[in-house]
């Protein structure tokens, strides 16, 4: 029976956390006691995108989008909308300038402005329903290659839709499936790259846990034009609901023989194992990867031999990131050509990013390749919340650069990144206003990444520390004169010398905002940081004007540095005893205290 | 004694798999000296290459560790949006620092690398379950559940 209305609810791993699975149990229960179990059906999906309005659902066909839903609010939406037909408007999405009501989806820009690929299904299906997934065209495009394509033609037609990998260094996808394909041996293997570690990128675990047939379909299809009959996804341990979400897709993939031996009774025979990881970053590299899989200490080892012709077991092995192979199935069913006609010319299709920091509408986004840092950060992101000003996106995780305001209108795609000194990673967004510090925001990285280096080779385990102790003492007002050509001397030779992505890329934070932001370098070598983010370079004052003594200032220090009489104002901070937290500036009602440069 | 991990082929390539298992079901959520020569003695490798294998991943300890594990994101996008307040509160709630466990066994603080989480940052993980948006308000309502729950057992 069909049902009057659909209500799609974000059981994605944010809105689990901000307890959707309550929301769903009260609607539940609403639902039933008004009768109309028979007509609205529930279903949980996957990531819906904005993260940070939940939890969010979605009502279909009405197209009501409701944020910020609590289990109290259940029987006003079910009363009101469901049985009466009227959208509860307070609880609707409602664009910010306009505060108008957003009665279809397309009409909120963080929508509109997106084309959906890869994402197409998050946020529509039931993740765990194999069949609401069969229903959206699901295993067609698997069905298509073994029942009319021979592996060749399907390498190919991957070749030639242009489609580059998503996991960092967007290599052409097709020409690596060739590789694998051509290499000697019986025995091969399809690893998905699910070890997502970036910091600020969280597109692959929304897309395993929000549609994971659509990946398994994807190395399905690969291992076919491979010739491979065994494949692993490897998983960070990170993600537990990912993992659970792929155990059970795998389940369902297996029953109904889309999985397994002699898939559609066509002769061919492909199976996927889940292996978790344990906590290591340099584990998404992919020779570490394969060492993680084989049980050992997850570090890297030189290239050549490329995974390709020597890889898992010694075998040829396919790696591809999650996102790659999600694209697959949608470049079979719709061909090569259709693929080319969304983005740019060296870099054709969409791109999923994940939007983070000091933007509005955190969360992910689909857009096609080519769309502007402007377009993604202002109109589908919001802009910057408390209407402070832009500084810089940093793109490309502990790998990439960032990028400041005057670049804004750069159309994003593999090499304009690159040419900017940044890189298209696996595309986390991070956005930073003027109260962040570039100085700052690079200890934060190579802190990350001189934490997560192997040890294995000596560029990276002693330069990364030695950058990092330049930066710690330059954002404690202790930097030295010569510590900016030093950080530029350094960070060249490990970029030259080490083994592995990790050290080759790891000074690049260090790099791109020396390039965009050497005054805030200089300025914090003699004692200022104008984000006044850099503790050791700031103190905290109350402005005597405007102080009001109301005291509350004194009673929330934590360290009892405020002194004064209640009603009897100026306050005052103790310079020696401030530990600089905060906490009064916070709290103070009459805006009285500022920061001011230490010096 | 094999029981919980006979499903896994006595093969190196589902070590971690069997270490992982193996650290779940110890109530102080480590891997005992005892466990690691299980695993070894299960898969036929030196004892030394476990250890070393073990030690190489951040997520397995050697050291007993409280009932539950708070990882709290220590990634620029929280750090960002107010992480190392977060945990400044965290540490002063629960009376440790990073690393350590509190004195009634219920909780080990730890940090982590990005927990993908970055929409809804500053974020955390007890055990398998995520929280983000955090404040100091909700880390105490958060705390205070997880110890009742534990209470209710
Ligand atoms: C330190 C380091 C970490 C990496 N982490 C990931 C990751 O988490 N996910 C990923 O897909 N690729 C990661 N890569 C890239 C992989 O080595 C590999 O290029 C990628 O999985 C290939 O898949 P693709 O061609 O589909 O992008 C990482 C590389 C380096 C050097
Ligand atoms: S560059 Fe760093 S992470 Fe890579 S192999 Fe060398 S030490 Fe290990």
């Amino acid at each position: 029976m069909r049902t009057r209305l659909d209500v799609l609810i974000c059981a994605g791993a944010a809105c689990l956390s901000a307890h959707s699975a309550a929301v769903r149990d009260a609607l539940a229960r609403e639902i039933e006691a008004h009768g109309l179990s028979d007509e609205v059906r529930i279903v949980e999906t996957g990531c819906m995108g904005p993260c940070e309005l939940g939890p969010v659902m979605l009502v279909y066909p009405d197209g009501a989008f409701y944020i910020h839903v609590t289990p109290e609010d259940a029987a006003e939406i079910v009363e009101e909308h469901f049985l009466k037909g009227r959208p509860v408007e307070r609880l609707l999405w409602t664009t910010p300038e306009a505060r108008r009501i957003a009665e279809q989806r397309k009409q909120v820009p963080f929508f509109a402005k997106q084309r959906k690929v890869v994402l197409k299904n998050c946020g529509l299906i039931d993740p765990e329903n194999i069949e609401e997934y069969i229903a959206t065209d699901g295993y067609a495009a698997l069905g298509k290659v073994l029942t009319e394509m021979t592996p060749t033609a399907v390498a190919e037609t991957i070749a030639a839709s242009g489609l580059r990998g998503r996991g960092g260094a967007g290599f052409p996808t097709g020409k690596k499936w060739g590789f694998v394909a051509g290499a000697p041996g019986p025995e091969k293997y399809v690893v998905c790259n699910a070890d997502e570690g970036d910091p600020g990128a969280f597109m692959d675990r929304a897309l395993l846990e929000g549609d994971p047939h659509a990946v398994l379909e994807g190395m399905a299809i690969a291992a076919y034009a491979v010739g491979a009959n065994h494949g692993y996804i490897y998983v960070r341990a990170e993600y537990p609901l990912a993992i659970n979400r792929v155990e059970a897709a795998l389940a369902a993939a297996h029953r109904m023989g889309l999985l397994g031996n002699n898939i559609m009774e066509t002769g061919f025979s492909f199976d996927i194992e889940v292996r978790m990881g344990a906590g290591a970053f340099v584990c998404g590299e992919e020779t570490a990867l394969i060492a993680s899989l084989e049980g050992h200490r997850g570090q890297p080892r030189p290239r050549p031999p490329y995974p390709a012709v020597e890889g898992l077991f010694g075998k040829p092995t396919l790696i591809n990131n999650v996102e790659t192979f999600g694209n697959v199935r949608h470049i079979i069913l719709n061909g090569a050509d259709w693929f080319r006609s969304i983005g740019t010319e060296s870099s054709p299709g969409t791109k999923v990013f994940a939007l983070s920091g000091k933007v509005v509408n955190t969360g992910l986004v689909e857009v096609p390749m080519g769309t502007t840092l402007r377009e993604l950060i202002f109109e589908i992101g919001g802009g910057i919340p408390d209407g402070k000003e832009f500084k810089a996106v940093q793109t490309g995780g502990p790998s990439g650069g960032c990028i400041p305001a005057e670049y804004l209108d750069t159309p994003i795609d593999y090499e304009s990144l690159q040419e900017l000194g940044s890189i298209m990673g696996s595309g986390g967004m991070i956005v930073m206003d003027a109260d962040n510090c570039m100085v700052n925001l690079a200890r934060f990285f190579l802190e990350f990444t001189a934490n997560e280096s192997c040890g294995k080779c000596i560029p990276c385990r002693v330069g990364l520390p030695a950058m990092l102790e330049i930066l710690q003492r330059i954002t404690r007002g202790d930097g030295r004169a010569d510590d900016i050509d030093k950080l530029e001397r350094l960070g060249k030779t490990i970029k030259t010398a080490s083994l592995c992505g990790l050290g080759q890329t790891a000074p690049n934070p260090v790099l791109s905002t020396l390039r965009y932001f050497r005054d805030e370098y200089e300025e914090h070598l003699v004692g200022r940081c104008r984000a006044k983010e850099c503790t050791a370079l700031i103190r905290y004052w109350i402005d005597p004007e405007a102080c009001r003594g109301c005291d509350q200032c004194r009673r929330a220090c934590p360290v009892g540095a405020i002194a004064g009489t209640p009603g009897n104002p100026p306050y005052a901070i103790d310079a020696e005893a401030c530990v600089r937290c905060g906490t009064c500036r916070e709290v103070c009602p009459f805006g009285a205290v500022e920061i001011l440069d230490r010096r | 004694m094999n029981r919980l991990i006979e499903k896994y082929a006595p093969t190196r390539e589902n070590l971690l798999d069997i270490l992982h298992a193996l650290q779940d079901d110890n109530p102080h959520n480590y891997l005992t000296t005892a466990a690691l020569r299980q695993a070894a003695d299960y898969v036929g490798i030196p004892l030394s290459e476990v250890m070393s294998t073990a030690t190489f991943y951040s997520m397995f300890s050697l050291k007993p560790r409280g009932r539950h594990i708070i990882r709290i994101c220590e990634s620029p996008p929280c750090l960002l949006l107010g992480a190392e307040s977060v945990l400044t509160a965290l540490q002063e709630m629960l009376e440790v620092q990073v690393g350590e466990t509190t004195t009634d066994g219920a909780f080990t603080l730890e940090t982590t690398s990005c927990l993908g989480a970055c929409g809804v940052a500053p974020a955390m993980m007890i055990d398998d379950q995520l929280y983000g948006n955090l404040s100091r308000e909700r880390l105490a309502e958060i705390i205070d559940r997880v110890r009742s729950s534990d209470e209710a057992r």
